[in-house]
């Protein structure tokens, strides 16, 4: 009886013991295993490319009162965009000059405004422990698929050399904490164009943006863990639970949820800036109690 | 009834075959049923594990169409008509003989795991802990060891890291000391460098085997690689301990 800590070897014909199959993508799986990975890759390559183009283009991402998700906040507005924000809206108005001379010129595209916030939802989703199933399954094969075999590696390693990166997962999700406000903030001033309160189709697309996005953050394993999962014991000394396990309860509700947040709050926050970008180009009206949209600038 | 094909997997350590094999099936029909009707008709020195026959015993464990299950909760009725049946022993531990695996490696690792410490006894001389305190440690009392999380893994059971990787259902019984309100251990370094929770790159296939459903990746195995960043990885975590001087 063959007892070793490693798993039987594999026999000329590819196969181990039991018949089992040991190249890479190989299974004995009946069902359609692949659809689940072509879709993530499908989902998040579609959202890559076009959140890619739109952070790059720097321009249509301003519609009087509503700003891009893809562009807030924004810290400079860039004047050598055309249809960008106006200057004011900046937090720190126009861009610098010599951040604008700084950057290479053989670049084919100006200094967008969205570069400098989007590493801090790019670094939350690219850490997330969901989205780290996603792609290992989707895009490295490690594995594939449940029972399917991965793209061999010599010596596995796992999270512990290169991807020990993924641990400050519970960093990009401070910074993801403080865009929930900033997004919140922008559907308030949706409220009001032109010194008016009113109410448009943009302006429920940003809450619901906003909200989608609180879900998902709010749902965040790391976020589970700070607020009371780290705890192993909930109660105090007359076994009362205390606030840190209604908490940790309310959150991992969301955790339970917390795919279905992903992938809702992906799909909302790239339908947004399209919004945004439709009703800039001109090619919708934004429907709404102040009259017509201004347009972009 | 119908008559419907199984190709079943038939051999030792050193190497077998696909057998077919074809008999009638009825109603209400799992898979350790057709594989005893199998034996019975046309292959009686067939080998299969199985005791209790309601998914509690976790000894059926194989794979079905390549999909790690417990035979005697898989119905004949979510199978097409005319699909044909594979059935093999687990893929991760060694072949003794057709369907049976050695699970030793599973049983090695529950050794190494030490026991509870619990604190000191109150003053009634009782150990007290309250129901929100226990909750998550109770799901994973569920567990049967059926193994199919250890043999689903891909890190057992394909990239050769046997000897690094506890595997997930013995990061289920870490969680569940390491939670647990009375034990006073300290089991992070451990599970870092001994039992290798960075190995595990949470793809969650243990979770989707679960019979008893339950939440492996999310509710044990995330838990404590957090537990390991709040050790190792956190620099406001590292400096808080030094300020206050708690681990």
């Amino acid at each position: 009886m063959a007892t070793s800590m490693s798993p039987p070897a594999a026999a000329p014909d590819g196969t181990k013991p039991g018949g089992h199959p040991t190249r890479a993508f190989q299974t004995v799986r009946t069902d359609n295993w692949k659809l689940g990975p072509l879709l993530t890759v499908a989902g998040l390559g579609a959202f890559v490319l076009y959140s890619t183009w739109r952070a790059f283009s720097g321009v249509h991402y301003w519609v009087e009162p509503y700003l891009s998700p893809f562009y807030s906040p924004l810290i400079y507005a860039n004047p050598q965009h055309w249809a960008g924000s106006p200057i004011a809206h900046a937090w720190f108005g126009e861009m610098p000059q010599a951040l604008i001379d700084a950057w290479p010129s053989f670049l084919p595209f100006a200094l967008s405004p969205a570069f400098f916030i989007l590493v801090f939802p790019g670094s939350f989703r690219a850490t997330c422990y969901y989205y780290r199933k996603a792609y290992y399954r989707s895009f490295f094969g490690t594995p594939p698929g449940c029972a399917v075999c991965p793209i061999g590696q010599k010596n596995y390693q796992g999270e512990t050399r290169l991807l020990v990166i993924q641990n400050l997962h519970r960093y990009a999700l401070y910074g993801a904490l403080a865009f929930i406000g900033i997004l919140y903030y922008d559907a308030f001033l949706a409220l009001r164009r032109g010194g008016e309160w009113g109410i448009g189709v943009g302006t429920l697309v940003l809450f619901m943006n906003a909200t989608l996005l609180a879900g998902y953050t709010f749902g965040c394993h790391s976020f589970r863990h700070l607020v009371g999962g780290r705890l192993d014991r909930f109660t105090n000394a007359v076994g009362a639970p205390g606030l840190a396990h209604r908490v940790w309860r309310g959150v991992s509700w969301l955790n339970a949820r917390h795919m279905k947040f992903a992938w809702a709050s992906l799909f909302w926050v790239g339908f947004t800036d399209f919004y945004i970008l439709a009703v800039s180009r001109g090619w919708i009206s934004d429907l709404n109690t102040w009259g017509e949209a201004m347009g972009g600038h | 009834m119908s008559e419907r094909h199984f190709r079943v997997w038939r051999g030792d350590s050193e190497g077998g075959e696909f057998v077919d094999y074809t008999i009638d099936v009825e109603p209400g029909m799992v898979v350790l049923d057709c594989i005893h009707r199998i034996q019975a008709q046309h292959a009686e020195d067939l080998a299969c594990r199985w005791n209790c026959k309601a998914g509690k015993c976790g000894s059926c464990s194989m794979e079905i169409n390549g999909k790690p299950k417990l035979s005697c909760m898989t119905r004949m009725n979510t199978f097409g008509p005319d699909e044909t049946i594979t059935i093999q022993p687990m893929k991760t531990f060694p072949v003794v003989r057709d369907l049976v695996s050695d699970v030793s490696f599973n049983y090695r690792q529950n050794a190494r795991i030490r026991p509870l410490k619990p604190r000191p006894r109150g003053k009634d001389g009782e150990h007290r802990m309250y129901q929100e305190d226990v909750d998550r440690v109770q799901e994973f009392r569920k567990c049967i060891e059926c193994f199919l999380c250890q043999d689903v893994c891909h890190v057992l059971r394909d990239q050769d890291a046997m000897e690094r990787f506890t595997g997930p259902r013995f990061m289920i019984r870490l969680a569940s000391l390491e939670m647990h309100p009375l034990d006073t251990d300290d089991r992070v370094p451990e599970i870092r460098d001994e039992f290798g929770s960075g190995l595990c790159n949470i793809t969650r296939c243990c979770t989707e085997v679960c019979p008893e459903h339950i939440g492996i990746t999310d509710n044990a195995i995330i838990p404590l690689k957090e537990r390991v960043v709040d050790r190792y990885y956190d620099p406001l975590m590292w400096l808080m301990r030094k300020i206050t001087g708690r681990k």
